[in-house]
């Protein structure tokens, strides 16, 4: 009995991690063999060298699985009403064909996980999360007419990012590919079937996914590398997509903020406003899940404030404290994700701060501790407050898509 | 008036005539919607045959509030009292009856360490039961709001509990959470002193003596300043709804019948009044209703307008009635078993011991209807003469436990049931079946078809640890106010519970009084 025999029949008992359906070609790559698990998954770390695969996403392109990625499938007469309740922006305002990010509440306006809204066709969505949330979906249906599954395991999904993502879609036949706006979706046929793409990513970079039916992920795979390879088609590991979504400003479920139905200490969990996120916070909605305590927390003011720091020095600033003093000062805020990044060339970092610190040009200290020789060493490292993300270029956004 | 300052309340039940009484009293303009032809909810008098006429769903008065009742002036509005005071009679298989009056327990039979452990145990009970009644004229208070007056209400109840002294403070605490039954275990010697204790602490609620929380349930029943004393209003339970509706009119409410509500509309993020069932929409500025919580939020305003866990919450509050009622229209006045006619008028009560009523428990835990139904039966008509003919007479009882979902449909476990309790009365009272002129039997699922009381709950919600007080009727809801703005409750679903007491009616008048004022 074969593991994806065990998957497609539900047995999960039988095998507690499963390979995705791209396993044959990725094991195969995996010259490191560094795995772990990412929700039911099998997941590379890497794939032969992190700092390679990094450069391949800024100046070639890297294909990274994200089949593991939550997916469910909502439709239904009531599927955008639910999916307004659900979450904090508008959905009626991502139309048939496009994609929106987009986070969700529990009643307290405490962000429960972050994730996108695809409005695959009138009325027929897919949203994405980070987390499993079928229990909270399951909740929030009621009293909605709509039809809702977990469809994880029944979409093999791919990131293609990179300047040269573009000209690798269209050469296995994703023609017009270049015309998709960010966050518009395409369908092409493939291999008999149908692929969905869209231009969407976790790199902040011009980039697609690619969604299709298990079967035909290794024809998709193959045909990638195939007609890629001229175009410096890599794979990518979840160490060198970390870098570059902290580069992009892209925070992560359990990494930036803990999500509010795991958070046992009150001050643990997060507003969007705490995240940076309030744009995605739509008043004008009578009724959403948070909204109350969102409004509430608007006239009361929040708790925290997410910054981006650039940090001095070249000494990742992981998990450290943030004072606002270089000596005897008070933690006023914490790290929460940190990298060096190779494209700013900055000493990057993500970080929560107490009320009212985090403005720009607060005077800002970072107490990085780092090893050398087995030997600690601290540092407290000078950070300036940074507007927006840290890598930001005009491709991202150039449509049509430019050729590289 | 502007249709923005209309307040209109869902529901003439006996919660929602107060809260109209008061809000008219000061001065709002209230309109009282009711969807039945006749105002007062469960607290109703119905025909049950020609000249016969019975209380339909409570059947007895025990903790209307008489602050509600002195400053609504309820007497001079027609309220009358047939018999105040009525004494519990436990009937026994075979052998002495037990008297229960004030806290003596009287019977031939009764041990001496009984009768002196019972008057301790009345008088214990009743001072436990003083602390919820201090609560229920106080707004519960917001946990973790941090307010001020949240902060002294929380105070308050634990300075009322600390009180009462170390040792009863103990005791209370000790019992407060744990089952009848082995409070009584404690006590008492004689089984049917312990049956009819332990049929007060189950009556109207989803346990049997051996569940948790029948203590609490029997100390909610005592906690009106009535202290638990019976009384039977002339005219039936309806009249005390009359009385409220004629407060309610005299300061200057308007009232209308035969109005159901279809649903709660909204205008952007506030409720912007009611429609009823034919079409007619009734804007309001705010909406007051007096049905059950499930009812009003879930079916009358419809969860899209709330948020993911505050449904959840409402949709698991534990509202499944399980107690049956039963009426009778008799021939001639029945011969009760070695009872004096003089007692006949009193509470008389079917539950010979503990055990008897825990298996008429299971019985209907698991879907049945209890084939040996415990029962607490009222002839009202021996001391109030306009509920039935000159001579002839009806019984009014509560029949336990009734299943809410039977494992038969409808109509079959209605039949048993009637069955059932006809059974066990007919060896109380020989020769009661044969006087039978009428009958009526409603199993919890009419009750909440009759009195539109989601799942049949007298208490529009099961009265227990973790669905009282700032829990009631559900947690970050318990001051009446619903999270959406200008929708407030007022009924038994609310603090403090069901029972005909009013003060959720009152207290919910004052919240959006206060509310009012602070805007």
């Amino acid at each position: 009995m074969s593991i994806v025999d065990d998957m497609n029949r539900k047995e999960h008992f039988r095998t507690a991690v499963w390979p995705t359906p791209f396993h044959p070609r990725t094991s195969a790559l995996n010259t490191l063999n560094e795995w772990h698990r990412w929700k039911d998954y099998t997941t590379a770390d890497a794939f032969f060298d992190e700092a390679l695969e990094y450069a391949a996403i800024r100046n070639a392109c890297a294909a990274f699985d994200l089949t593991p990625m939550t997916k469910h499938r909502i439709t239904g007469p009531d599927a955008q009403a639910f999916l307004n309740r659900l979450v904090t922006r508008d959905v009626a305002r991502i139309k048939p064909g496009r994609v929106g990010y987009c986070v969700w509440c529990d009643d307290n306006g405490q962000v429960i996980d972050d994730g996108t809204i695809f409005h695959l066709r009138e009325g027929d969505y897919r949203l994405c999360s980070q987390e499993r949330q079928l229990d909270w979906l399951s909740r929030s249906a009621h009293g909605f007419d709509i039809r809702m599954i977990e469809d994880t395991h029944e979409i093999a999904a791919l990131a293609l990012q990179g300047p040269t993502s573009c000209a690798v879609l269209k050469a296995i036949g994703c023609t017009g590919a270049e015309k998709m706006k960010p966050f518009d979706i395409a369908y092409f046929p493939f291999a008999g079937g149908e692929l969905m793409v869209s231009r969407t990513g976790f790199t902040g970079d011009l980039g697609y996914e690619l969604w299709i039916d298990p079967p035909r992920a290794l024809a998709l795979w193959d045909a990638l590398f195939e007609k890629g390879a001229n175009h410096g088609i890599r794979p990518m590991g979840t160490h060198a997509l970390e870098v570059a979504r902290i580069e992009a400003g892209f925070i992560q479920a359990q990494v930036d903020f803990l999500p509010a139905d795991q958070a046992i200490m009150l001050d643990r969990s997060r507003s969007p406003f705490e995240l940076d996120l309030g744009r995605l916070v739509d008043f004008s909605k009578p009724n959403f899940n948070g909204r109350r305590a969102l409004l509430a927390e608007k006239k009361r003011g929040s708790r925290f404030r997410f910054v981006r720091l650039d940090v001095e020095g070249n000494k990742p600033a992981r998990s450290a404290y943030i004072y606002n003093r270089p000596k005897n000062g008070e933690v006023v805020g914490t790290v929460t994700s940190a990298e060096w990044s190779p494209s700013a060339k900055a000493n990057i970092a993500f970080a929560s701060m107490h009320m009212p610190w985090g403005r720009p040009g607060d005077e800002l200290y970072a107490e990085i501790y780092y090893q050398r020789e087995l030997r600690w060493s601290r540092v407290m490292a000078r950070c300036r407050v940074v507007e927006g993300a840290f890598w930001d270029p005009p491709r991202k956004r150039a449509t049509p898509a430019l050729d590289f | 008036m502007t249709d923005r300052n209309r307040i209109v309340v869902i529901g003439a039940g006996h919660n929602g005539l107060v809260c109209a009484a008061y809000l008219a009293r000061a001065g709002r303009q209230v309109l009282v919607l009711e969807a039945a032809p006749q105002v007062g909810g469960a607290a109703v008098t119905r025909e049950l045959a020609k000249g016969f006429r019975v209380s339909g769903c409570a059947h007895v008065c025990y903790q209307l509030d008489s602050g509600i009742a002195r400053e609504l002036a309820l007497a001079s509005h027609g309220l009358k009292w047939a018999r105040e005071g009525l004494k519990t009679v436990a009937l026994a298989g075979a052998g002495e009856h037990l008297v229960l009056d004030g806290s003596r327990a009287e019977s031939p039979a009764l041990p001496d360490a009984d009768q002196k452990a019972y008057a301790d145990y009345h008088a214990r009970m009743r001072r436990f039961a003083r602390v919820l009644g201090k609560q229920h004229h106080r707004i519960p208070p917001r946990i973790g709001g941090g307010g001020r007056s949240d902060m002294m209400t929380a105070a308050a109840l634990g300075l009322d509990i600390r009180r009462l002294g170390r040792d009863s403070m103990r005791e209370f605490l000790r019992i407060a959470g744990i089952n009848i039954f082995d409070v009584l275990e404690e006590l008492f010697e004689s089984p049917l002193l312990k049956g009819a204790l332990a049929f007060d602490a189950v009556l109207g609620t989803n346990l049997g003596p051996r569940s948790n929380n029948s203590v609490l349930a029997l100390l909610h029943r005592l906690s009106g300043d009535a202290q638990g004393s019976l009384s039977l209003p002339e005219g039936g339970m309806g009249s005390v709804s009359e009385a409220l509706a004629a407060a309610a009119r005299a300061a200057g409410a308007t009232i209308r019948v035969n109005s159901p509500v279809a649903r709660i509309t909204m205008e952007g993020d506030r409720v912007s009044g009611v429609e009823l069932e034919d079409g007619e929409i009734v804007p309001a500025g705010t909406v007051v209703s007096n049905a059950d919580p499930a009812q009003t939020l879930l079916r009358l305003l419809g969860p899209r307008h709330l948020e993911t866990g505050f449904v959840h919450r409402v949709r698991h509050i534990r509202s499944k009635g399980m107690a049956a009622k039963l009426h009778l229209a008799l021939e001639a006045m029945p011969t009760i078993a070695r009872l004096g006619p003089d007692l006949a008028g009193e509470r008389l009560l079917i539950a010979p011991d503990p055990g008897y009523i825990e298996q008429a428990f299971d019985a209907a835990k698991y879907g049945q209807c209890s084939p040996e139904p415990a029962l607490e039966i009222m002839f009202p008509s021996v001391y109030d003469k306009t509920l039935a003919p000159a001579g002839k007479h009806v019984l009014s009882a509560i029949v336990l436990y009734a299943p809410f979902d039977p494992r038969a449909s409808d109509a079959p476990a209605r039949q048993q049931m009637l069955d059932g309790a006809l059974a066990v009365l007919e060896r109380a009272a020989p020769g009661i079946r044969r006087q039978v002129i009428a009958s009526e039997l409603l199993l919890p699922a009419d009750i909440e078809r009759e009195f539109r009381i989601t799942g049949g709950h007298w208490h529009h919600g099961e009265l227990a640890l973790d669905q009282m007080l700032m829990l009631r009727p559900v947690p970050g809801a318990a001051q009446y106010a619903m999270p959406v703005n200008g929708l407030w409750l007022c009924g038994a679903g609310c603090h403090p519970g069901g029972g005909v007491i009013g003060a959720a009616g009152r207290n919910a008048a004052n919240a959006v009084l206060a509310q009012e004022k602070a805007a």
